[in-house]
């Protein structure tokens, strides 16, 4: 029992960690209907821009609550400026072009990053910056809830609802959400396609800079080649939720994270990698439109 | 051109290839070659599904391995036609894992081909992984450490082997683009609703776009595995499947000779680079790579030869 609250506790650490990337590529989904496969890669650079800049500013050595926001800020900043790039230059020019192509421009922006990464930050892992100590808060039996643990589900939590405060009641949201539903009457009431979609990939990115320094303090490992399989994760979340649907999202992540963990503590290691595919392959058999989405029926 | 003069063609095509490799060229050529041969396959089966069937698979590598880890299981236990025989081996192990391969491809194209674009492109991905990791969990083919020992040669027979299957390959999904059941595949790319209008039925054509093209795959897996002598699950990674993509959009997805160019051209330009990577001391080829996948996607999705064959870029000559 005690073992089980603790998985528990971790299984919603990787969750929250997974729901605030799943929600990148929920939000750029709902808007471009496409899959953002470069996402993962910011995620990554988010981590890797934490570990320059701490190094750069040397908040390593004074860990504590200023350091760790230091970090989450970087992170914050260098992923929006990506995703600001990577529509700007890699999906702008492909606008009206197939889907097909759009796609196939996605994966080579994200092996792109992946291996100028491996050039520029070289290929072997390295140790995510301790800007925070982590200590127990609190302990029962076996059971220990952590300061990292506390400190990640709070700033997920606060991210999330900053998150539903700016679609919901900023005008920028508003026209977000008409930009989703409908792309032409939207143009047509005066909104500024263009502008809405670069502020969705700013959001989206930097909700990914904040899961990278969350999921960095907790696993501390980084490597130019993590992005790939937590961004699948992440993916295959955002289609559990129902891809487009931001709640959904973070349902599917939690539940992706604490799935995942159970594999881990009750089956074997090695295959959970297998189990968010084959949890993908599943739901798209059985309810494609994910838990909460909206099966659309298609017209002629 | 009739169905014999192409077969001879073919024949003819892989028996110059292969005394070239054996005569002249060295080993490090020949190895080259086999990877051309192996691409090519590849490339064109895949360009079936996706640039004739307009459905976007990721999985390529994936049915690979399953043809390379059947045809070697089988001739590591197996020999069918003993020593001055063995040749005939090769063959029907190849067919063997193309069958697999085959199966794979209707067990992942049935239940996933009722899906669009993007989803089908994350099953297919999801199945290759899938299969990685089997393959890194099951004893029976060595786990991470691989298969090794596995029977064959670089010699004259496995070069025209090869060759005759690429070469067979191209001239076989060239026939079958070009007959009427191969043009059910275009209209199903062109418009799904209006073909399922005129009586095709969308699923079946897309899951038996799927199974060619993955036997095909399969086939190639199998000489993969008998040039190189050697398995390991580390050889079928999601880059593989990339590669392949990379070769059909560069070649012009639709185009089977643009997908042989594409082919050619993706596994010699990797060693015509070498003196960068070592003048760099980074390998830098990757990064290349995808950077020319995104800018031609930008700049001329169409590829090289669009959806064009070789045959179509002679001049028309004008009624004087």
């Amino acid at each position: 029992m005690e073992e089980f609250l603790q998985h528990i506790i971790n299984g919603l650490n990787l969750g929250a960690g997974y729901a605030l990337i799943a929600l990148g590529y929920t939000m750029v989904y709902g808007i471009l209907q496409m899959i953002n496969f470069a996402h993962s890669e910011v995620y990554m650079i988010g981590a890797f821009s934490a570990f320059y800049g701490s190094r750069f500013f040397n908040l390593t050595e004074h860990p504590g609550w200023g350091s760790f926001f230091a970090a989450l800020a970087l992170a914050i900043v260098a992923c929006s400026s990506l995703g600001l790039l990577i529509e700007r230059f890699a999906y702008r020019p492909l606008r009206n072009s197939p889907k097909t192509n759009a796609l196939i421009t996605a994966i080579g922006v994200s092996l792109f990053l992946q291996f100028s990464g491996q050039v520029v930050f070289g290929a072997d892992p390295k140790l995510f910056p301790s800007v925070l100590e982590d200590y127990a808060l609190w302990t029962y039996g076996n059971v220990q809830l952590r300061l990292f643990d506390v400190t990640i589900l709070s700033v997920a939590c606060v991210a999330m609802l900053l998150l539903n405060f700016f679609i919901q009641r900023t005008r920028v949201g508003t026209a977000m959400r008409a930009v989703s539903f409908s792309f032409r009457s939207a143009t047509l009431m005066g909104i500024n396609v263009n502008t809405i979609i670069m502020v969705t990939f700013i959001v989206g990115s930097a909700l990914a800079g904040v899961g990278s320094v969350l999921l960095g303090l907790k696993y501390s490992k980084i490597d130019p080649l993590m992005g790939t399989l937590i961004g699948l994760k992440a993916f295959v979340a955002a289609v559990l939720g129902g891809i487009g649907n931001l709640p959904g999202a973070v349902v599917g992540g939690l539940l992706m994270g604490l799935s995942e963990e159970m594999v881990v503590a009750y089956l074997s290691s090695t295959y959970r990698d297998a189990l968010a595919f084959g949890l993908l392959i599943f739901i798209l058999l059985v309810k494609p439109s994910g838990l909460f989405g909206q099966s659309k029926v298609e017209k002629v | 051109m009739g169905a014999w003069r192409g077969w001879i063609l073919v024949v003819l095509v892989a028996l110059s290839i292969a005394t070239l490799s054996s005569f002249v060229l060295n080993a490090y050529m020949q190895q080259i070659l086999f990877y051309i041969a192996i691409n090519v396959m590849l490339a064109c089966s895949l360009n079936l599904v996706m640039g004739f069937c307009g459905q976007f698979s990721l999985g390529q590598a994936g049915f690979m391995a399953v043809g390379a880890y059947v045809s070697a299981l089988l001739s590591l236990n197996w020999s069918l036609f003993p020593e001055p025989f063995h040749y005939f081996n090769f063959p029907l192990y190849a067919i063997a894992g193309g069958l697999c391969a085959g199966v794979a491809g209707f067990l992942v194209g049935m239940p996933s081909l009722r899906l669009r674009g993007d989803y089908l492109a994350i099953v297919t991905l999801g199945f290759g992984e899938i299969i990685r990791v089997i393959l890194l969990n099951l004893e029976v083919v060595g786990g991470a450490r691989g298969l090794y020992g596995i029977p064959g040669t670089q010699d004259f027979g496995m070069c025209f082997h090869a060759f005759f299957w690429a070469g067979a390959t191209v001239l076989l999904l060239w026939r079958l683009v070009h007959s009427s059941f191969g043009r059910a595949f275009l209209s199903v790319r062109e418009d799904e609703i209006a073909s399922e209008c005129m009586g095709i039925n969308t699923t079946r054509t897309k899951v038996s776009a799927f199974v060619i093209s993955a036997f095909f795959a399969g086939a190639a897996g199998s000489i993969f595995a008998y040039t190189t002598n050697s398995l390991n699950p580390a050889s079928f990674q999601f880059v593989k499947s990339v590669d392949v993509v990379i070769m059909v959009v560069l070649g012009g997805m639709g185009s089977i000779s643009g997908s042989v160019v594409g082919a050619v051209l993706v596994t010699i330009l990797p060693e015509a680079l070498r003196p960068l990577q070592e003048y760099t001391g980074v390998d830098l080829r990757m990064v290349i790579y995808s950077l020319t996948l995104i800018l031609l996607m930008i700049w001329r999705p169409s590829g090289l030869f669009g959806m064009k064959e070789w045959t179509q870029f002679r001049r028309p000559r004008r009624a004087a």
